[in-house]
């Protein structure tokens, strides 16, 4: 408990003095998530922008128009599908791989556990445009597998796996084996106990680990962009429009990526704080 | 649960084969133990490679700084609203990469305000070249730190998060300085946060070249730039496989000595 002082009478500088010494950080604060926050607006705004010429950079006017034709600009709209389903795909193999590999490192000593606990975390702390060439050289050499979903879809695969483990491993460092032994203890053999006692228990984190991995494979641009052949994900498709100007339809889609993405982690958030609350 | 057990080394298997093999593809691709090509790439590109270490760098101590103060401030006073003001950290990550760094290329453009605040101030001719800030190492520099402050933000907040805040009236108690508290106390306590802050902010910092592209212009070209050009452009996979283990070999360096110093499973459990 804090220790209340009893403080000496001042004079209106000298409270005013103590008054921003307090609050200083606060302002700061808020100083900081205007700046966070700055570019995410810019996003918003220009997606309603009514731009003249090809560069959307100065503010024209107001108009729904890119909201109304999002899929107006060629390529853009089988650009998104494509993206959708790398990600669907691949989150879901690498949340399924990913809560596996966690199962072992956190059940098991097995032999090769601190080199696999490195491996994970190598693509982790590799640079993206690493684990680009390499896999690039990877399939260069393996001329059967034509560049495209395939390669995208193996790239995506890889570097997804590493963050579906840490987040599922994360959540079984804090769970009660004495929950699987009573189940055993009570006749239910392993493969029972794994689908009613451990599934139910750490799905919370594996549907996590799969928004995140979703959300990393939507956003990709770096690996894809080595791995993709002649196929554009939406990120490529952004890059190739930067070139020459974006069109506000690229504001569009950000903005409705940003609006389904934060709503639903506010609404986590909000029903959190919530339960704080009437805790 | 044995049959589990062979389940797991499958896609470990591949990972291994993954990240080991497509290293020694790209020796095996000249099949000449060329290591001239590492000293070519040294010689002729040093410029590159220290310009990324150099805006790496500058990007990290920046974001280090700008964050800290915000890290201990949700910490330490964001009650109940911490989850929120967490949430408002990462939000930057629901836009789609590219079109965050595009954003800055409209904020920092010539008609921006950034511009022309930074015009009435004076202050152009210190940051920016010849009136603009697009197409300088400022504004590389600006994206670089913008788009990887999360990453240092929150490694920061759950160190000072974890501080019990008792040990620090105590210090403060003994001490009755709160600056002396800060040094000796708080900030010792959160190192961990720092050291996974500086690698998650550093090492993609350095491998970028998204940002140098959209808002550097050709005269800031960094690493990332050219291995990227040399295989996507000139297919000259050798030399540019060298410099892409160039970079690793440096960053594997700095984290080898962050992972001695703090242990692989804490450096692991700090990074999401």
């Amino acid at each position: 408990m804090a220790v209340q002082r009893s403080r000496p009478k001042r004079g209106v500088l000298a409270s005013t003095w103590t008054f921003v010494k307090r609050n200083v950080l606060t302002a700061y604060s808020i100083l900081f998530f205007i700046y966070l926050l700055l570019p995410i607006a810019v996003v918003v705004v220009f997606s309603f922008n009514n731009p003249v010429g090809k560069f959307n950079y100065v503010w024209q006017g107001f108009t729904w128009d890119n909201w109304r034709y999002w899929n107006g600009v060629p390529g853009i709209q089988s650009a998104i599908e494509l993206s959708l389903e790398v990600a669907l795909v691949a989150s879901l193999v690498a949340t399924a791989f990913g809560t596996m590999i966690a199962l072992a490192l956190v059940r098991y000593r097995f032999r090769f556990r601190a080199a696999t606990n490195i491996l994970i975390f190598l693509p982790l702390s590799t640079p993206e445009i690493v684990l680009g060439a390499s896999l690039l050289t990877l399939f260069l050499n393996f001329t059967f597998v034509p560049f495209g979903f395939i390669t995208i879809l193996i790239a995506h695969v890889m570097f997804c796996v590493s963050f579906a483990v840490v987040t599922v491993k994360a959540r079984l460092i804090g769970f009660d084996r004495h929950l699987e032994e009573a189940a055993m203890d009570l006749g239910a053999n392993e493969w029972t106990t794994f689908q009613k006692v451990t599934l139910p228990l750490i799905v919370p984190a594996v549907l996590a680990a799969f928004l995140l991995c979703f959300a990393i494979s939507v956003d990709d641009f770096v690996v894809t962009y080595f791995v993709s052949g002649s196929s554009v994900t939406f990120p490529i498709y952004v890059w190739g429009a930067a070139r020459v100007g974006a069109p506000a339809q690229v504001n569009v889609i950000g903005t409705a990526i940003f609006v389904i993405a934060i709503s639903g982690a506010l609404a986590n958030v909000l029903i959190q704080m919530r339960r704080e609350k009437h805790a | 649960m044995l049959w589990l057990a062979i389940f797991f080394v499958v896609p470990l298997g591949y990972l291994a084969y993954q990240s080991l093999e497509s290293g020694n593809v790209d020796f095996g691709y000249a099949f000449t133990w060329a290591w001239g090509n590492y000293w070519t790439a040294i010689r002729d590109y040093r410029t590159q490679f220290i310009r990324s270490i150099e805006f790496a760098g500058i990007a990290t101590v920046i974001a280090f700084v700008v964050s800290y103060p915000v890290a201990y401030w949700i910490a330490f006073r964001g009650g109940r609203w911490k989850n929120l003001l967490l949430l408002c950290i990462i939000a930057p990550f629901f836009v789609t990469y590219l079109i965050r760094t595009l954003a800055w290329e409209t904020i920092l453009s010539d008609h921006g305000f950034v511009v022309r605040t930074l015009g009435n101030l004076h202050l152009l001719g210190v940051l920016g070249q010849n009136g603009h800030i697009l197409s300088t190492g400022t504004a590389v520099v600006a994206g670089i730190t913008y788009n990887f402050l999360p990453f240092m933000a929150l490694p920061l907040y759950v160190s000072l998060e974890q501080i019990d805040p008792r040990l620090i009236e105590a210090a403060e108690d003994l001490y009755a300085n709160k600056i002396r508290a800060f040094l000796r106390v708080t900030f010792p306590l959160s190192l961990p946060g720092v050291v996974a802050g500086t690698l998650l902010t550093f090492i993609p910092a350095a491998g970028d070249f998204i940002n140098a592209q959209l808002l550097g212009g050709t005269q800031n070209h960094m690493i990332g730039n050219v291995i990227q050009s040399k295989f996507l452009e000139l297919s000259d996979y050798p030399s540019a496989a060298a410099m892409s283990f160039i970079l690793m070999g440096a960053i594997l360096a700095f984290v080898a000595i962050y992972a001695l110093i703090v242990g692989t499973e804490q450096l692991t459990g700090t990074a999401v």
